[in-house]
């Protein structure tokens, strides 16, 4: 009974302000329940001081919450050690900080990076730079034609130079789950480094890296329902053991001369200014409102408001969903295309009636190409979510041409 | 939140049946406005002689409103001088932003209609494509 409360949208401040919102931006960030809100007042009242410093107590509290919360994102991911967890702004963040620090110390000249045509731009850009720095190749692994990534075409697209693989666990555009289990086995048997974007992944379903055995995973705290301005990257210990820092300041150091300087150990190496305390008080208050609900039930109520939107949009003339045919895989993410309305026009429209849904390219431009789209427009469902959330986005998507002057 | 009546059958017939989306034999000025973020794409193609607009068409593509609202300004600048053409220019920017009395917003003709962006930002920027790129033309004829 307790799960019913959760999955309400009573749970959740901003309905209140807004009560005939009908939100399906998740994919974009979600919306906090009232858990999270209060946990971060809750820090800022009682346990703020600059954590890992302080001598006195109050900062012994801060650094306690800070800490409580790395250790509660170590058994959401089954991280080995809590010291493999790093806290970032966000997953752009994560994978820009493995980007220049293993990439630039790890990569060299006539070395190949692989990347997914379906990423993210925050999985796409820094490798792409790092590439143009160092003199790699990029080489790209294309998707089939209903946005699947199969192992035989991600062995045939490695080489024996291919160091480092970058792809999404769940695309932001698709909601495809790839397998990346099995791609992360294929890249260590050939000696490759894989790079998984977890962003829509994480806030969805369970994610156990030692399982997955990935050597690095990002996620951003605020697409699940914490705040924004925390992230995570995971990473295996012996290579970012290795690795060099990212950013360089305060708290990251063990010893600083004149001449130079000894660095923290994991995982504070890598965290270098004074950290977003606040912010992972309300990621772990996240973790622990997901965990109580169960990923199992989100997964459920997820995959029932997918189907239910998925079938009706499917009847819809002009209407043309990107990706896979069947609703089952698509991850609470349904993105499409309507005949001879421009995208911005459809979330104009949408807007009107109170309805938010993305519209553009969704940073994911590469993909958009390869799919003969300019742009799109996107529904993205979450747990509270509610039927008649998709009755009403139907109910809208329905009258889309006829209000742009189409004859329907 | 937009008014639910933006969507003007002005707007609506501008975009879908556009007088001036084609292309333009004997244009001695041409130039592309493009919107990267939202992918509006506009080429402009004017003749302009003795500093009169004596034609003007476009292609491209585009939002609904950055294609209809450069179909509404030809309908407005063709046959003025050039001089006309910034001054009207001004006042739909103005417009745009507002800022605009009631006779002016009557010389705009059809483009009034596009009055309500102002209330939409994400969308402002859609609506003066067109404008911005018969600026920059104009800028270039005037040399």
């Amino acid at each position: 009974m307790a799960n019913k409360q959760l999955l309400s949208k009573e749970n959740f401040p901003v309905f209140e302000v807004y009560p005939g919102l009908v939100y399906l931006d998740n994919s974009a960030t979600q919306q906090k329940p009232k858990q999270v809100v209060a946990a971060v007042d809750e820090y800022y009242r009682s346990q703020n001081a600059n954590p890992l410093r302080g001598l006195y107590d109050l900062s012994v509290k801060a650094t306690d919450a800070y800490e409580g919360a790395r250790e509660a994102v170590r058994e959401l991911l089954n991280a080995r050690e809590s010291c493999e967890i790093i806290f970032t702004k966000n997953a752009s963040e994560s994978l820009n900080l493995v980007a220049y620090s293993y990439g630039r110390a790890f990569l060299k000249e006539g070395d190949e990076i692989l990347v997914s045509i379906a990423e993210h731009h925050s999985n796409f850009l820094p490798w792409l730079l790092l590439a143009k720095e160092k003199g790699l190749k990029l080489n790209f692994l294309e998707c089939g034609e209903k946005g699947e990534f199969t192992e035989e075409a991600l062995r045939a697209a490695l080489t024996e130079n291919t160091k480092l693989f970058a792809i999404t666990q769940i695309s932001n555009v698709l909601g495809r789950l790839n397998p990346i289990k099995e791609f992360a086995k294929i890249c260590h048997e050939n000696g490759t480094v894989i790079v998984c974007d977890g962003a829509q992944s994480v806030p969805h379903i369970p994610v156990d890296v030692q399982d997955l055995d990935v050597d690095f995973l990002a996620f951003s705290g605020h697409k699940m329902p914490a705040p924004m301005g925390i992230g995570v990257l995971y990473g295996k210990r012996e290579l970012l053991e290795k690795m060099p820092p990212f950013l360089s300041g305060g708290e990251m150091i063990e010893y600083v001369t004149r001449e130079g300087a000894t660095y923290a150990p994991l995982p504070h190496k890598f965290e270098a200014g004074t950290v977003n305390a606040g912010g992972a008080v309300g990621l772990k208050a996240a973790i622990d409102y997901v965990k109580e609900l169960g990923f199992e039930e989100i997964e459920k109520r997820e995959r029932e408001l997918t189907k239910l939107c998925f079938d009706e949009m499917a009847k819809i003339p002009h209407v043309k969903i990107i990706g896979s045919d069947k609703a089952e895989e698509h991850c609470g993410i349904i993105t499409f295309d309507i005949e001879g309305v421009h995208p911005h026009d459809v979330a104009a429209i949408f807007d009107a009636d109170n309805i938010a849904v993305r519209a553009g390219h969704h940073c994911a431009q590469p993909l958009h190409k390869q799919i003969g789209v300019m742009s799109s427009t996107r529904v993205s469902l979450a747990y509270y979510n509610t039927e008649e959330d998709v009755h009403r986005f139907i109910e809208c998507l329905k009258q889309i041409r006829r209000k742009m002057g189409y004859d329907e | 939140m937009m008014n639910n009546t933006f969507y003007s059958e002005i707007l609506t017939d501008h975009n879908l049946h556009p007088a001036h989306k084609h292309e333009l034999i004997g244009a001695n000025f041409t130039h592309e406005g493009i919107n990267p973020s939202c992918g509006d794409d506009i080429v402009l193609n004017l003749k302009i002689e003795d500093g009169v607009i004596v034609d003007g068409s476009y292609t491209g593509s585009g939002c609904a409103i950055s294609q209809a609202s450069a179909d509404m300004m030809l309908d407005l600048i063709i046959g003025r001088s050039t001089e006309e053409a910034k001054r009207l220019s001004d006042m739909f920017l103005r417009m745009i932003k507002g800022n605009v009395t009631e006779d002016e917003l009557e010389e705009l003709e059809e483009a009034g209609a596009l009055q309500d962006i102002s209330h939409m930002p994400a969308r402002v920027k859609c609506a003066v494509l067109g404008w911005h790129t018969m600026d920059e033309i104009i800028k270039q004829a005037e040399g």
